[in-house]
């Protein structure tokens, strides 16, 4: 098996032209842990990390745009990163380890489609788009048109996620993301929540995004929640008279680390927890 | 396929299979035993390098994957080779080494966090250290190993 290290787009459509039956991969912490175990062994392993034009972050008007390759230590550390998404920074703070961290990539972490994969709540919570690239042009597609299943995505033969895209909204008063897992670094959630609340001086909600990780086949996301949120005012009893609906969206698996019954329970307790956090407290 | 890098500060060029793993190329084919290897998954830190300064896991990155780049592993860290680096020094001196199968990778994550952050906490030690595994230590000596490096060098106002 041959390792190919294109270093612009351009030489990566024609080393895959020439080793079709090659796999893709950037910082290689999924990747290459499934060769270990055998799970896959392509022919040829195609390199991303030297392409330059995946590992910029840019803007376009009212959008960020995220190049695929960039690790997860440089988004964490980026300062448009940490003043428009930081939703998304809590969420990457919290992904593996540092050095994990300092090799995987957004890119990976949304072509793994892991129900568990820690930056896929925050994505969804910011409506994130995702741009996809062949030899012949890019189309882009909304996370959850773009994520089919779990470990199943919409990426076409000789297809890779060039960028993420995330549009810059009014703030929000608070961004968080809370993940219960087996230890504190480097656990697979058990169930994890993505929240961003913009709240009236009142202390009401003006508007709120949840998504849920490891809590279903995909990310869990409930207009229903949000809607009967919006214009109360942020209080235990609001949230406690939501959890039946809660655990009516959810619908998570029993596996080794956790049964259905416990990842049910834990979703809805951290939802509850919302209830602690005060105007301003971004992670509380 | 010829792979060309720097390793430890001298340039190396040799002809590797291009989908070996680094931890491999360095233990095998270049004899430097220093990094270990423990779960081969990333999950222990046991084999981990600095590639252009980052600390990174040699059991999940190709041979390919060395082309051009500056690695430094536990064998590199003193400049002279025979005394040791402040930091392996504090490590020996906190009592921070049992077996001793973390200590490069412990050695070499420290270099980063104190290159980065000369006067860490004890919250920020163990934040950087949390992908490194031991099984020995218990890891309160450690953060005071680190704690030590970090008095060490500041006070000869060097960098790690
Ligand atoms: C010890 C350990 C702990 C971990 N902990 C966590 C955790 O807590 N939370 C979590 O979410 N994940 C975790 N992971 C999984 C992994 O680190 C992340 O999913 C990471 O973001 C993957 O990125 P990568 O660049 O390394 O992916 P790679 O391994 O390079 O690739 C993964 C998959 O994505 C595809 N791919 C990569 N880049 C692209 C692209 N640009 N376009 C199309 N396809 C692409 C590859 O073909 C491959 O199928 C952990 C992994 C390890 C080894
Ligand atoms: S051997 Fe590489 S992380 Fe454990
Ligand atoms: S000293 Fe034995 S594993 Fe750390």
């Amino acid at each position: 098996m041959k390792v190919l290290l294109p270093e612009i787009l351009e030489m990566l459509w024609e080393v895959w032209e020439q080793n079709p039956g090659a796999e893709v991969y950037t910082g290689g912490t999924d990747l290459l842990v499934k060769l270990r175990e055998g799970v896959t062994w392509p022919p040829a392993l195609i390199c991303l990390e030297r392409i330059n034009a995946l590992r910029q972050i840019w803007e376009e008007e009212d959008t960020v745009v995220i190049g695929a390759g960039t690790p997860h230590t440089a988004l964490i550390r980026h300062p448009l990163i940490q003043v428009e998404f930081p939703v998304l920074v809590e969420a990457l703070k919290v992904l593996g380890s540092p050095p994990i961290r300092n090799m995987g990539t957004l890119g990976g972490n949304i072509a793994t489609a892991s129900p568990a994969g820690d930056s896929l709540p925050a994505l969804y919570v910011l409506n994130a788009e995702i741009v996809l690239t062949d030899a012949k042009g890019s189309r882009t597609l909304p996370i959850h048109e773009f994520i089919t299943g779990p470990g199943q995505t919409g990426l076409g033969p000789r297809e890779i996620i060039t960028g993420i895209r995330l549009k810059k909204t009014a703030p929000y008063t608070v961004s968080r993301y809370e993940k219960v897992g087996k230890r504190k670094a480097m656990a697979i959630a058990v169930a994890s929540l993505a929240t961003c609340l913009r709240l009236s001086p009142d202390g009401r909600i003006e508007s709120a995004r949840l998504a849920w990780g490891s809590a279903g086949p995909a990310i869990v996301t409930s207009p229903e929640i949000e809607t009967a949120m919006s214009g109360q005012p942020l209080t235990p009893e609001l949230l406690r008279g939501l959890i039946p609906a809660v655990e009516r969206e959810v619908s998570p698996i029993d596996d080794i680390r956790a049964t259905a019954v416990y990842r049910r329970k834990v979703a809805a307790n951290l939802f509850l927890r919302l209830s602690g956090i005060s105007e301003g407290g971004a992670s509380a | 396929m010829k792979i060309s890098f720097t390793l430890n500060g001298k340039p190396v060029s040799c002809d590797l299979p291009s989908n070996r793993r680094v931890v491999d190329v360095l233990r095998e084919d270049l004899g430097l035993m220093g990094t270990k290897e423990a779960c081969g998954t990333g999950e222990c830190g046991a084999c981990t390098i600095l590639v252009d300064g980052i600390p990174r896991l040699s059991c999940l990155m190709l041979a390919a994957q060395l082309e051009g780049r500056d690695v430094t592993t536990i064998e590199g860290l003193s400049k002279s080779g025979e005394t040791l680096h402040p930091i392996q020094q504090a490590f020996v001196e906190a009592g921070a080494v049992q077996c001793g199968f973390c200590t490069p990778g412990m050695v070499l994550a420290t270099t980063h966090l104190l290159s980065e952050n000369p006067r860490p906490t004890r919250e920020e030690i163990r934040e950087a250290l949390s992908g490194n595994i031991c099984r020995c230590t218990g890891y309160q000596k450690i953060v005071d190993a680190v704690e030590l490096a970090a008095e060490k060098l500041t006070e000869k106002g060097e960098t790690a």
